[in-house]
């Protein structure tokens, strides 16, 4: 794995912006080349704070998408268990994810993987756990008894699946987490974990974040900062170039 | 890009790049219009699966919705009181003239005149909407003429009525048609006028209390039966007195009924009402301040001599008297020129100016669904303007009917 260390949220978001950025670029999409960005699922389409909002406003709305390329699991559907397995459908009739892109829950779940979720699942409905339901309560006026309890999400196994995945973990809350996921062992208890047999992960965090780390850990991935900056340096920007495709190497890789 | 929108094909209009006032902030967010109506980009962008077909960037613009003007009695020489031959002409060429003022609907208003005028007028006078041709007809207001003697400002009083014979059917009579009023404003102190209100609130037209010498709670009372507005609030009624507020005491009064707002209009040419009664007026009430112009038929002529219904008034600069006198009688202000003094007079921000000639005006007359705002669904009548608040450009129904001609824009 790549441990990418920045001093705050704003830091770490950016980077991690300009790492999309740039393996977007590299990959050169075009008519039928789809770059699949996996994105964790939430809230049910109803809701004012629904998913679909909460997306609309902080990433659709800024960028160029045909609506047509956006895939959002829809919990209203009648048959979930269709639903969902359409959606798995879905992700490789687009030629399966290039990067998954997601968070870590302070239980270390990734998407709605709960603590217990199996590491090879795919995806599903899932029955949030009381950590979860706690957390999500600020988008309903802290009523608890309004937040949803179930939720349909991708899978452990799913994400896997994905060519490249990068997780963001920012604020002291979320350390212990980040320990269990990277410092100890694979385990269904923390899902995030699942990630230390991926080929190609990315973690992108902020220095709250790494308060339960030992210092070995993050004085060496504070060391490779130079090279991991590499990654993040401006390429040419596609609208310049037309649609040639990119033929640059990847500065450095895993 | 390919795109299927599944509710209508008319063309989506994207206005980027812009400050738009909505939910009472300017923010950063794109405009999206079809079919004359403000759309809502999340529905088309999920349900149906569509996108803009046209893309506008806007240079950082603030977009607002269009002003509303209630209070206006003419313009560029025409007199919306004097029953003329060609008075549609007249009317059409005031409703071109204001959008360049940034407004996109209006209120034409005829002061106190013979039972005659009313009776040849009102009925060349038709809701419309605005356009191209110009801005959107809402109704007539008619200032007087059951009003006050001793306020009558620059009223006739030979055409001074009461209703305290026949009440409503006295006013039926005397207007002759009601279809097209959408405000009436009388004396609260006369007699017979609560019926009078219920019965105009009943037909769903705003009452306002103006040109009067009522006390506080005879205001009051007319506003239990219905009256939501003041007209030209200070001017033609009893000033503030600690003791009795008289009708400006309706700003903070405690007997409003429940779920009710009243609203006044203000003149804020800077010579109606000086800067600090404004501020007073708005500290007071902010949320039901109404900006009017109520110009007159000098508005936008030059200096000179011209008629307000049955006078000859005269315009020395921004001042307009009836001849010969010192009465204040309408005003050559435009509304673009009120919503910056008001802005500057009070210290205001922006969005209240703005709100104060467009949402807070839609308000009192119940059309805030349709007009006064930038929310989804409503009428698509906008302005562009500078950060200075100056029209740059005016919209209605999403189509561009006035831009400035200005090099650079």
């Amino acid at each position: 794995m790549k441990l990418i260390i920045l001093d705050n949220y704003s830091q770490a978001s950016e980077w991690a912006a300009k790492y999309i950025r740039n393996r977007i670029v590299q990959f050169g999409p075009g008519p039928g080349r789809f770059f699949t960005l996996g994105l964790p699922t939430g809230l049910p389409r109803d809701h004012p704070e629904s998913y679909h909002s909460f997306m609309w406003n902080n990433f659709f709305k800024h960028i160029d998408i045909s609506p047509e390329n956006v895939h959002i699991l829809d919990g209203n559907a009648p048959d979930l268990q269709a639903e969902c397995d359409a959606f798995e459908e879905k992700i490789k009739a687009a030629g399966g994810i290039e990067l998954f892109v997601g968070g870590i829950g302070p239980d270390g779940h990734i998407a709605f993987n709960e603590p217990g979720s199996s590491l090879v699942s795919r995806t599903r409905v899932k029955t949030l756990a009381m950590d979860t339901i706690l957390a999500n309560a600020r988008f309903f006026d802290g009523d608890l008894s309004k937040v949803p309890t179930m939720a349909l999400t991708v899978g452990v196994g799913t994400v896997m699946d994905a060519r490249e995945v990068m997780i963001l973990i920012t604020g002291a809350h979320k350390a212990f987490a980040l320990y269990k996921a990277i410092e100890d062992g694979v385990n269904h208890m923390w899902t995030v974990s699942a990630f230390q047999q991926h080929p190609n992960t990315v973690f992108v965090c902020d220095e709250d974040a790494t308060l339960e780390l030992k210092v070995k850990t993050v004085k060496y991935f504070k060391g490779l900062m130079l090279v991991h900056n590499k990654l993040v340096e401006p390429l040419y920007s596609m609208k310049e170039m037309g649609t040639e495709r990119s033929q640059s190497k990847k500065p450095y890789s895993d | 890009m390919p795109s299927n929108k599944s509710v209508s094909d008319a063309p989506i209009v994207q206005f980027t790049n812009c400050r738009i006032l909505r939910d009472h902030q300017l923010q950063r967010e794109d405009l999206w219009v079809r079919e004359g109506k403000i759309l809502n980009p999340e529905k088309l962008f999920f349900d149906e699966k569509g996108s803009a077909d046209v893309q506008l960037d806007c240079k950082d613009i603030i977009i607002a919705p269009g002003f509303i003007d209630v209070q206006i009695n003419g313009g560029f020489g025409v007199d919306f009181s004097l029953a003329t031959d060609d008075f549609k002409s007249g009317i059409d060429l005031v409703s071109q003239k204001i959008l360049s003022h940034g407004v996109t609907s209006f209120c034409p208003t005829l002061v106190t005149s013979p039972s005659s005028v009313y009776h040849q007028v009102l009925p060349q006078i038709s809701v419309r909407n605005g356009g191209a041709h110009g801005a959107g007809i809402l109704g007539a207001h008619l200032e007087g003429p059951f009003i006050s003697k001793e306020k009558k400002g620059a009223h006739p009083e030979h055409c001074l009525r009461t209703f305290e014979a026949g009440a409503f059917q006295d006013l039926l009579a005397t207007y002759g048609c009601l279809d097209c009023v959408q405000i009436v404003t009388l004396a609260p102190e006369m007699r017979r006028s609560s019926e009078v209100i219920q019965e105009l609130t009943k037909r769903g037209i705003c009452v306002s209390l103006g040109h009067s010498v009522a006390n506080l709670s005879q205001a009051e009372e007319a506003v239990q039966h219905g009256a939501t507005f003041i007209t030209h609030l200070f001017n033609a009624m009893l000033p503030f007195h600690h003791r009795d507020p008289g009708i400006v005491g309706l700003l903070t009064s405690d007997r409003i009924p429940a779920g009710r707002r009243v609203f006044y209009g203000m003149i804020s040419d800077g010579i109606h009402t000086n800067p600090a009664a404004l501020r007073i007026a708005h500290r007071a009430h902010p949320k039901g301040l109404v900006l009017v112009t109520d110009a007159m038929a000098g508005m936008g002529l030059a200096p000179g001599r011209h008629t307000l219904g049955q006078q000859v008034v005269e315009i020395d600069g921004l001042n307009t008297y009836i001849a010969g006198t010192k009465t204040l009688s309408g005003s050559v202000a435009t509304m673009d020129t009120c919503v910056r003094h008001f802005q500057e007079a009070t210290g205001c921000s922006v969005e209240t100016a703005l709100e104060a000639a467009s949402l807070h005006p839609a308000q009192l007359l119940g059309i805030e669904h349709k007009k006064g705002t930038l929310n989804y669904d409503s009428d698509a009548d906008f302005l562009m303007l500078n950060d200075s608040l100056y029209v740059q450009a005016t919209y209605i129904a999403g189509e561009e009917v006035w831009r400035q001609d200005v090099s650079g824009m």
